[in-house]
């Protein structure tokens, strides 16, 4: 296999592993506060939806973002107010809003462009293109680093070097900051959060509010980077891919890029299944591929390979003693 | 001393729940440009307005009623079996493989063996969660999670596969042998001499639904597993205090719930389909959360919010091919019945417990009150 | 005394949890520098009052007053810029942190964690000093002893710069050594001019280190005396209000055969805990072998193990025949079987289902009983609700209603409901644990009644209880735990408080 194709594969593992590496950091921190939340693919759809279309009616991705952003933060909103509020039960609540996210897209997107539930296809600048990273044009021609620095560091969305730049963000904000150690003690024990005098209902809502801007950011970038356009239920299951990384991951940031990355390899190859074949020379089943993320987390939650142990105060509703 | 009464638990709180669901998905409505009222006219027009429809509806109902008792029988034991969906598509294989690979004389003998097989089939795929739950303490609804998508990529394999028929195009089984054909209601109520619409899916596996249901409320409240399973649910250290064993209550109600889940494939696969296709669950499973969130895990509760639910989908079929508005709109509302009757069941709850409260606060009239309201 | 501006003054404190009225119209004075004890019964409303000073609980009514200034506390943070500080029964703190992380959470300068971590460490040092609070910072909250939880609890107060500390039953978990260390920080605390609030139900503590005392019953305050011009049986007669009978009439007892024999009985738990290290007894037909000790130092486990629901190595044997502790061959329904019936310490975690209805609660762990069976598969439910009905005459359970649910009974008829069923089977050897935990003072002379009455009829009894006063009025003999050993048998008339409390600290009876 030659460098040509390794590169296209990596370049489309980048592709593939953003949304999943923003959707998985954006349930790190919810569940890192305590609540669940399986309704990442619920979220990032919205977003999706909303981006696209208002991307398609203003010309403008950047006002897209925002709205993007918007209408995930609003089932965020709803998420908190039944598992922190009312203190229901957060996976029924993440069911309930990945429905109510598949359907409202398809409503309002026929409502507003009849065209059988997808958004007009956007060009220009009402979606992210690639950009082009200094000296690429100096450095093409050196072998081996001019390519691999020109196709795959180079020419991607900008918010591809959001998503990275996330993660060392994380990381920090989680272990070297006040609100880090607020947000992972609401997760591990809110009531000596409660008694230190600091809000769990407002460190939690903070924190379902960070999930909801990222899983927005992530939904955005489906429709508007990775696509031109938004077309009915497109998360196609990403948000379920990022809980199994989250999962993976060991609810750790650094260990969430390696596993979307792991995860977006495998959506990689799975696209281009003559490759493998090449390479094993025996024919692997795409659909294995495409099961492959779920069988790992489900080896890994089972604890054979490194036990994964979720926030201690993980799903559970914060209740006052009595 | 309880805080309130009990119809207001099991009846009051899921009407209000409903009601408060009905009203956002009439502003959903509004807010699309369509009329709610004659929205809900077409709708309840399209679920019972003729046999034809009835047939849909009540086709509808079996799906949901055994995928609602599948989510509802986890429930007792406090799982909350997220699979349903995969279990019931792996079900769908038991049935494929039972009518496809044995040669059957009756469709009787057929029908048995697929409830068997499909039960087997849907049990099996709950197996693992449900083990790695008792044994390893892996989450069971991520894990559930993780097996949809599995049983999706399994049958996906299948379905292009070793099961298409040569020279087929479409990623599905040939059509099952005439034999294996069940009988629809048409033929069941031909035989008393009542006419039914001939087109409509609704078959004999809807009475097989209304026994599981019998079956369910035995096993949960008159049977010494169900007084064990419910033990369980409510308080695991009591549970292992009185000698009941955990790991065989969370493994055996997971088989029960996967059977459950995996026989909706006599109505969807054997009944309406009579072969096997991609994403032949069409979301039921899922469904069956709403339905036995609703129906407060009763059998009797299931029955009748899978009935709504069946009529919900029949009438949003029926709404779509009328008005402009998509038949998603169903999906709407059963993510509000979801948020309202499971999630946000406490914002119902509190001002009525309140309200009860407040009520029995106040001195009873000293001779007992006239039975009139 | 009285011209002085309390520390802290709550006048006319009402709070109600749904219909149970916890606290009633509360006014209670503290002055500054001095140690105040509140001392009630179990339910008697005395961490509802400090959690709401805490601003941890909210009143319905009531004036709080801090240093003569009435001041509105609605949640923890106020009442931590009040300068109060709370340690919890059960500590608030997360398990996989530090020490000084523990420290700062909530208490952190700026947005950075670095320097507020560095000033911690450094204060911490000085803190240890001053008041002999001695832990590693760096240690991990679950890799450290409960002590030194404690202590990072009192440090997390006087890191916030506390001057009224608030102590919830401190020593429920500690060994009278680990008390006495308590107490000695205490006092450290008292001569720096904090005011400290001692909550407890042990009237030993109140008279050794408080000096006023206010006294709590059923979400009242009853009293309040300086400690000097008091004595423990007025103190407890205000608590209880009326005389207590502190023995239990009871015939000497005429021991049989050996009913319970155990053998060098072992559990280590799944963190690899040694909690049992290998205890030896029996208990004889007709007698009361009441186990003493500080909670958590392996009577819990004991009685999981001869209840068949923990895993052990060793030998049981009942009536000589080997019982298989590993749970290999058994479980808790084969237990039952043999004849050992078991009334759990904790009856609404373990000893009933609290949303089970009274007749259901009555088959529990019982529901394999061949006369509750219809059938291989069916339950005989109407013949348990007359058995229902029946136990709860015999045992005076109010209200008689074996439909209701075990949640709207009261602590002692719930205990009473599982001791309708435990004792009703007529084992031959019964456990029990904790038997008048939260139970009113006329249910427990009921209770200790049909204890006795059992150990006459010539069963043998196995009596775990943290109340020493208890286990010195109910058994015939005495086995005191610690750290999950067997430290020595006494027999009632010939020991005393002191001398039990000594084994309790893990010192054998003839060094002291």
């Amino acid at each position: 296999m030659d460098l040509i194709t390794i590169l296209q594969v990596l370049d489309a593992t980048v592709r593939l592993s953003v949304p999943l590496l923003l959707a998985c950091l954006a349930g790190l921190f919810s569940e890192r506060a305590g609540i669940f939340d399986i309704g990442l693919e619920g979220k990032m759809l919205v977003s999706a939806f909303m981006s696209a279309a208002v991307a398609a009616v203003t010309g403008s991705v950047w006002v897209g973002l925002l709205a993007g952003i918007g209408a995930s933060l609003v089932l965020a909103g709803i998420h908190g107010l039944a598992s922190i509020t009312f203190r229901g039960n957060q996976l029924i609540s993440g069911v309930a809003i990945n429905f109510l996210a598949s359907g409202m897209t398809v409503l309002m997107a026929q409502s507003w462009f009849q065209q059988g539930g997808r958004t007009p296809s956007l060009r220009g600048a009402a979606r992210f293109n690639d950009i082009n990273l200094p000296y690429v044009d100096q450095l093409k021609d050196v072998p081996v680093i001019g390519p691999i620095y020109a196709d795959l560091i180079s020419g991607h969305t900008i918010l591809v070097y959001v998503a990275l730049a996330c993660v060392p963000l994380t990381w920090w904000a989680l272990y070297r900051t006040r609100f880090g150690l607020r947000l992972r003690a609401v997760g591990e024990n809110p009531a000596a959060v409660d008694t230190a005098g600091v809000s769990v209902i407002g460190m939690r809502f903070a924190a379902v509010a960070i999930c909801g801007v990222l899983s927005g950011i992530a939904g955005a970038y489906l429709s508007t980077g990775l696509q031109a356009g938004f077309i009915k239920d497109m998360t196609a299951g990403r948000g379920y891919i990022a809980l199994a990384a989250l999962i993976f991951s060991k609810w750790r940031p650094w260990y969430a890029l390696m596993a979307t990355f792991l995860f977006g390899f495998l959506q990689a190859l799975a696209l281009r299944p003559d490759l493998l074949e090449k390479v094993l020379f025996v024919k692997v089943q795409v659909q294995l591929l495409d099961a492959l993320p779920y069988i790992l987390t489900v080896v890994i939650l089972a604890g054979f390979v490194g036990k994964a142990i979720p926030p201690r105060a993980g799903g559970e509703p914060y209740v006052k003693e009595r | 001393m309880e805080k309130m009464p009990k119809w207001a638990d099991v009846i009051l709180i899921p009407v209000i729940s409903l009601l408060l669901a009905g009203i956002i998905s009439a502003l959903v409505i509004m807010a699309i440009g369509e009329d709610p009222v004659k929205a809900l006219w077409i709708m309840v027009d399209g679920a019972t307005g003729s046999a034809y429809n009835w047939g849909y509806t009540l086709y509808y109902t079996t799906n949901f009623i055994f995928t609602g008792l599948a989510v509802a029988v986890a429930f007792h034991a406090r799982m909350f079996n997220i699979g349903g969906d995969g279990q019931a598509s792996i079900g769908g294989l038991g049935v494929a493989l039972v009518c496809i690979y044995l040669p059957w004389p009756h469709w009787s003998l057929a029908l048995l063996a697929a409830a068997v097989g499909s039960a087997l089939f849907g049990a099996a795929f709950a197996l693992i969660p449900a083990w790695l739950q008792a044994k390893r303490g892996s989450h069971i609804v991520i894990t559930t999670i993780m097996f949809n998508f599995i049983g999706a990529a399994l049958l996906n394999y299948l379905l292009v596969g070793p099961l298409k028929p040569m020279g087929s195009m479409e990623p599905a089984t040939g059509k099952f042998p005439k034999v294996t054909s069940i009988p629809n209601f048409h033929d069941i109520l031909g035989m008393f001499g009542i006419p039914f619409s001939r087109g409509a899916p609704a078959n004999i596996s809807f009475f097989i639904a209304i026994a599981a249901c019998f079956a369910v409320w035995a096993l949960i409240w008159r049977t010494r597993l169900g007084y064990e399973i419910r033990a369980f649910g409510h308080s695991e250290p009591a549970a292992k205090y009185a000698g009941i064993n955990p790991t065989r209550i969370i493994v055996v109600s997971m088989l029960i719930s996967g059977a459950l889940a995996g026989m909706m494939s006599l109505n969807n696969v054997m009944g309406e389909a009579e072969r096997l296709v991609l994403n032949s669950t069409e979301g039921a499973g899922f469904i069956g959360i709403a339905v036995a969130l609703m129906g407060r895990s009763h059998p009797f509760g299931v029955f009748l919010a899978a009935l709504l639910f069946g009529a919900l989908y029949q009438g949003g079929a029926i709404l779509s091919q009328d008005t402009n508005i998509p038949v998603q709109l169903v999906l709407v509302i059963q993510a509000l019945v979801i948020l309202f009757t499971g999630a946000l069941d406490n914002m119902v709850r509190m001002p009525l417990e309140k309200l009860f409260l407040a009520l029995r606060r106040k001195p009873a009239p000293a001779p007992k009150p006239t039975p009139a309201e | 005394m009285t011209d002085a501006t309390p520390a802290i003054e709550l006048r006319g404190i009402s709070k109600a949890f749904g219909p149970v009225q916890a606290n009633k119209d509360i006014s209670i004075r503290v002055m500054p520098g001095t140690i105040h004890g509140i001392i009630g019964e179990n339910g008697a409303g005395k961490s509802t009052l400090m959690s709401i000073l805490y601003g941890f609980y909210k009143a319905d009514s009531g004036e709080i007053f801090i240093n003569g200034k009435k001041t509105a506390i609605p949640d923890s943070q106020a009442a931590i810029e009040a300068g109060i500080g709370m340690v919890f029964q059960h500590f608030k703190l997360v398990e996989n942190f530090t020490v000084l992380e523990n420290v700062i959470l909530g208490a952190e300068d700026g947005m950075l964690l670095r320097p507020s971590l560095a000033k911690a460490r450094q204060q911490l040092k000085q803190l240890a000093e001053e008041y002999e609070l001695s832990v590693d910072p760096d240690a991990l909250i679950e890799d450290i002893g409960v002590g030194a939880q404690q202590r990072v609890e009192i440090l997390k107060a006087l890191y916030r710069k506390a001057d009224i500390l608030i102590l919830d039953e401190p020593t429920g978990v500690l060994t009278p050594a680990e008390a006495d260390h308590l107490f000695r920080i205490l006092e450290n605390l008292k001569r720096e001019g904090k005011t400290i609030i001692l909550i407890t139900h042990k009237l030993r503590e109140i008279m050794e280190i408080t000096d006023e005392v206010s006294v709590m019953r059923r979400g009242q305050m009853v009293g309040h005396v300086s400690t000097a011009n008091t004595s423990p049986p007025e103190l407890a007669e205000l608590m209880v209000g009326r005389k207590v009978l502190l023995r239990v009439d009871k015939k000497p007892a005429t021991p049989g055969a050996p009913v319970l024999q155990v053998r060098d009985l072992k559990v280590t738990d799944d963190k690899g805990v040694h909690r049992l290290r290998g205890i030896s007894f029996e208990v004889r037909a007709g007698e009361i072998l009441g186990i003493a000790g500080v909670a958590g130092n392996g009577q819990s486990e004991l009685l999981e193990v001869l209840g068949g629901y923990e895993r052990g190595t060793g030998e049981i044997l009942l009536n000589g025949q080997p019982i298989d502790a590993t749970l290999r061959h058994s479980n808790g329904r084969t237990r039952r079987e043999s004849g050992i019936s078991h009334v759990p310490e904790d009856r609404q975690r373990e000893g009933l289902i609290m949303d089970f209805s009274a007749w259901e609660n009555i088959a529990f762990g019982y529901h394999n009983a061949p006369e509750y069976q219809q059938s291989r598969l069916f339950m005989k439910n109407a013949a348990i609700r007359a058995a229902t009905e029946e136990k709860m005459q015999k045992f005076d359970v109010r209200p008689p209603n074996p439909l209701l649910a075990a949640k709207n009974f009261s602590g002692g008829n719930q205990q009473k409901l599982v001791l309708a069923r435990e004792i009703d089977r007529n084992p031959d050897l019964l456990l029990v644990g904790q038997p008048t935990r939260g139970v009113d003072i006329g249910a427990i002379e009921f209770i200790h009644q049909q204890i006795v009455a059992l150990r006459d009829a010539g069963k043998a009894i196995l009596l775990v209880s943290v109340e020493l006063d208890e286990i010195m009025s109910l058994a015939d003999r005495i086995a005191v735990m610690f750290d999950g050993r067997i430290m020595g048998e006494r027999l009632p008339d010939k020991t005393n408080a002191k001398e039990l409390g000594l084994l309790m600290a893990g010192m054998s009876g003839e060094a002291a």
